[in-house]
């Protein structure tokens, strides 16, 4: 049988606490990367410390990947939980790591044929610098199974451990690599079903949607971030936190998340671009916060990464479940700009969009992810930055401000935005208030400059309608697929597996959710056949534009078990709606629902 | 420096005769003119309540945000800018009932800022519920069997949560409490003035006269002495209420002079427009 050749998916799993997840992000997922490939990687681990199980999904492809797979080529298995968790997921022919000195398989507990590989992990990791280095063992039989070059990967072990670590560190992880990979070298009786090879790379980047989004916000200006550690929010201001000596930016972990939106809204009146992020929990404690950048025009960006709720739901799981709270969240009716970037691209130059659409119509931007995007790893071209542009709209000069003789911060103008001073102007001295106000910022309960203030705003967003990216459209056919935010691209790779099948698809993506793209969701959701996709149980995204457009769509793809869709899933839901079902459910376990 | 003519909008005071924020008010722009602030450089943050208009009645640059996030407000404005003159004005419910956490932990940040709460004892704006430093036994509308909690002691709480200046004003002690004011402006770290501040309408216990009864200025204490000045704060409230400064510590160093990257400029005049990230992506290569 020939070897399939760089289209690869590889698990590993075992207790949290035991270093897996970065041994395969940091040094088996990188050194793919430097090889040339493209690689996408998700984890799956719960809210505690040790314990429990924890696993990471690599899918590497010769092509740009743009999920991860339900199938598993190669399984690394630190204890047997993790056989029993996944075995279903091993395709034919599939290779199975595990310690044959402390976990006994049996090849007849599979239902496919699979090659079982027992490695003595922790006895050549204790032979090779202590138990730590089991993940490095199992990394070094990875890469013997899949004849990939091992000197990409000893390069990346000392890139990771040289500074932090020392050479010594460097040298044990490579031995202990090397300890794995001789072992399975000297054993193995046929090669293995899948292969690597390296290709001529372009100049590739793997990050996650956290890190892109922080990136984007260095890129775009970003020089304040408070706020209060959340998952899946936190790591934003933990990889902020990391650079804001070497760019210059402040960011502050506050008490609580009231005190994270209300010091950014201050920095923003104050002149600088200001950002917070939290989960759904967090932005309920920021709602009148938000309210309050609102009615004081200040621009802020709020990171919002949901995670499966009400209260404290499922912290470390993913769900497009707070759509509806957040297009409505502040008192009374308040504009505003949402961002749902499907993919780490869209996550760094949305994120620079997010700090001038903020500037331009001085209001809060929110931008909308969820665990699955915002812990995922992918590979991106590196971002050509060229064309980035800092717009700050109608901030004025010093000089702009010292001319004024009547300044109104609040001027009515026709397209609902005033020009901006700020603090230590001279000329330009004002009171910025949450109370309804006049246009100089003094309070106002008047019914006609009540009516006035509050079409000014809302005129900012009729504005911004005008500014902003348009749902984009991905392939070409008959079926029309719908989706938002970050199943873009499970819903990408489904749409391969669906033209395998011959089922042509276009898919189109909606990115900026507010304003709402009333005109381009009318039009499709004229169509009777349109599938739409969410990660919620209530197709919250469905709702909205019955209640902008009077149309139903009725067919829906939909998972809410605090996973992230497989293509698959996506793949044999499309397929249900044609063979006539309407609402199509999902689960680990495949289709928990149909009808 | 702005004289208080400059200092004073065309916006007029919309308290109740008589309410002592009237005075507060004129000490305040008193001591910033004397202080010799800049308007233009200064923001006066508040909450919401009656006493947190104020920053609508003196022309400097101002913020009125919400029930109890003056002082992350004002927090966000200094980082932004350490070069302002920062003041919240808010008062007690504002400050030791919703906001509490800020207040606490803003006091240990010292940050050069200043604080002056309105503190009535009572929250005003809502017409006339018990506050935090409503005494035990207090009636009102929410508590109409009296206050079962002991109150709030600002002061003490000021000095244990870290403030490197606290003082107790009195409204209508108008020249003292400036001084304790410009004393607060001119001092390079978190101060704190709680200012007892007659409500006439709704708190009719600590009234004016209640209060002339009482107060008397501090003398013969050593501001320096920590243990001294929370003495002070405990023992003497009742028949004899000392007004001054407690505590003062001069050189401990302010939360912006932790922070390297504002040493030569404020954040707020970084220049943003082309941000060189390629160093980091590398990281990520
Ligand atoms: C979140 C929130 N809760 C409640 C209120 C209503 N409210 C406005 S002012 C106030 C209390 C005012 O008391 P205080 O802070 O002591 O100020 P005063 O009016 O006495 O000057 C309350 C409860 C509000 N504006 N916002
Ligand atoms: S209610 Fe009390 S605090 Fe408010 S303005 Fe009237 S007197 Fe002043």
């Amino acid at each position: 049988m020939s070897r399939i050749v760089n289209k690869f998916s590889w698990k590993v799993g075992g207790a949290a606490g035991d270093g897996i997840l970065n041994a395969g992000l940091q040094m088996f997922a990188k050194t793919c990367l430097r090889g040339g490939l493209q690689v996408f990687a998700t984890a799956e681990y719960p809210s505690l410390i040790r314990g429990g199980h924890n696993n990471l999904d690599v899918h590497v492809c010769a092509e740009p990947v743009h999920s991860h797979t339900k199938d598993t080529n190669l399984l690394v298995a630190f204890n047997k939980e993790t056989i029993d968790k996944h075995k279903h997921e091993l395709t034919e022919g599939a290779g199975v790591i595990f310690d044959g000195d402390n976990v006994k398989v049996e090849e007849n507990e599979f239902d496919k044929k699979v090659r079982l590989y027992p490695v003595p992990l922790l006895k050549l990791a204790n032979e090779n610098g202590g138990k730590v280095m089991r993940n490095t063992v199992a990394l070094g039989a990875t890469m013997a199974l899949l004849d990939f070059d091992m000197t990409i990967f000893n390069q990346v072990v000392s890139d990771n451990f040289l500074k932090k670590k020392g050479q010594g560190i460097v040298d044990s992880n490579i031995k202990a690599a090397k300890a794995g990979f001789d072992y399975i070298k000297s054993t193995q009786k046929e090669e293995f079903g899948w292969k690597l090879e390296k290709q001529e790379r372009e100049n590739n980047l793997f990050m996650s949607g956290n890190e892109a989004i922080a990136a984007g916000a260095i890129k775009g200006g970003c020089k304040f971030y408070s706020a209060y550690p959340m998952t899946p929010a936190s790591s934003v201001m933990i990889n902020l936190a990391a650079q804001e000596r070497n760019f210059g930016i402040v960011v502050k972990h506050t008490e609580d998340e009231l005190a994270a939106v209300n010091m950014a809204v201050g920095a923003a009146f104050a002149g600088v671009r200001s950002a917070t992020g939290t989960s759904g929990g967090g932005f309920c404690l920021m709602a009148e916060g938000f309210g309050l950048a609102n009615m004081s025009e200040t621009p802020i960006v709020m990171v919002e990464a949901m995670r499966p709720g009400p209260g404290s739901g499922m912290a470390t799981h993913t769900s497009q479940g707070d759509l509806r709270f957040l297009m409505h969240v502040s008192t009374d009716e308040a504009p505003r700009i949402i961002i749902a970037p499907g993919d780490i691209e869209e996550c760094f130059f949305r994120t620079i969009d997010a700090f001038n659409l903020a500037e331009k119509y001085q209001m809060p931007v929110i931008i909308l992810t969820d665990k699955f995007l915002a812990e995922s790893y992918a590979t991106a071209v590196e971002y050509d930055v060229s064309n980035v542009k800092i717009e700050r709209g109608k901030l004025m000069t010093d000089a702009e401000a010292a001319k004024e003789t009547d300044y109104r911060r609040y001027r009515i103008t026709e397209d609902g935005i005033s020009p901006r001073a700020i603090p230590s102007q001279k000329g330009a001295i004002h009171v910025a208030s949450s109370y309804e106000h006049d246009e100089h910022g003094n309070e106002c309960e008047d019914e006609d400059n009540r009516v006035a203030m509050h079409d000014k705003r809302f005129r900012k967003l009729d504005n911004a309608d005008k500014d902003i990216d348009r749902p984009k459209t991905y392939g070409d056919g008959d079926l029309n697929i719908l989706s938002w935010g970050s199943t873009k691209g499970p819903v990408l790779e489904a749409q391969k597996l669906l033209e395998k099948d011959g089922i042509k698809t276009k898919f189109t993506h909606v990115v900026f959710m507010s304003p709402f793209p009333t005109k381009e969701m009318t039009d499709l959701a004229k169509d009777p056949n349109l599938i739409i996709v969410e990660n919620n149980k209530t197709a919250l995204f469905a709702g909205m534009i019955r209640e902008h457009t009077g149309l139903e769509i009725e067919r829906k793809v939909l998972r809410y078990d605090g996973r992230g869709f497989a293509p698959e899933d996506i793949h044999k839901g499309v397929k249900e709606i044609l063979n006539g079902k309407k609402e199509v459910v999902f689960s680990r376990h495949g289709i928990t629902r149909s009808e | 420096m702005a004289s208080i003519a400059e200092l004073t909008p065309k916006e007029t005071p919309t308290w109740c005769p008589g309410c002592g924020d009237f005075t507060i008010l004129s000490s305040l722009k008193n001591a910033i003119a004397e202080a010799g602030l800049k308007p233009e450089e200064t923001v006066i943050a508040s909450g919401i309540g009656c006493g947190s208009k104020a920053p609508h009645y003196v022309k400097t640059y101002g913020f009125e945000s919400l029930h109890g996030r003056g002082i992350p407000a004002a927090t966000g404005a200094k980082l932004a800018n350490h070069k302002l003159n920062v003041l919240v004005v808010a008062g007690d419910g504002d400050t030791y009932g919703i906001g509490c956490n800020h207040f606490m932990h803003t006091m240990r940040r010292n940050l050069n800022m200043t604080f002056v709460i309105q503190d009535n004892a009572i929250y005003g704006l809502t017409k006339g519920q018990t506050s935090p430093t409503s005494q035990q036994g207090f009636k009102s509308n929410s508590t109409p069997t009296g206050v079962l909690e002991e109150p709030v002691n600002p002061v003490r709480w000021a000095i244990i949560a870290g403030a490197t200046y606290v003082a107790r004003g009195y409204a209508m002690d108008i020249n003292h409490l400036k001084e304790l004011i410009v004393g607060a402006l001119k001092h390079n770290g978190m101060s704190v003035v709680d200012v007892l501040q007659p409500c006439v309408t709704y708190n009719k216990v600590n009234t004016a006269p209640w209060y002339n009864e009482r107060v008397y200025h501090i003398k013969d204490h050593n501001v320096k002495d920590k243990e001294a000045a929370m003495k002070l704060a405990d023992n003497e409230w009742g028949d004899k209420i000392p007004i001054g400064l407690f505590y003062h510590e001069k050189d401990k160093p302010t939360y912006e002079e932790g922070i390297p990257q504002i040493a030569k400029q404020p954040l707020k005049d970084h220049d943003i427009s082309n941000v060189d990230i390629s160093k980091l992506l590398l990281k990520y290569k």
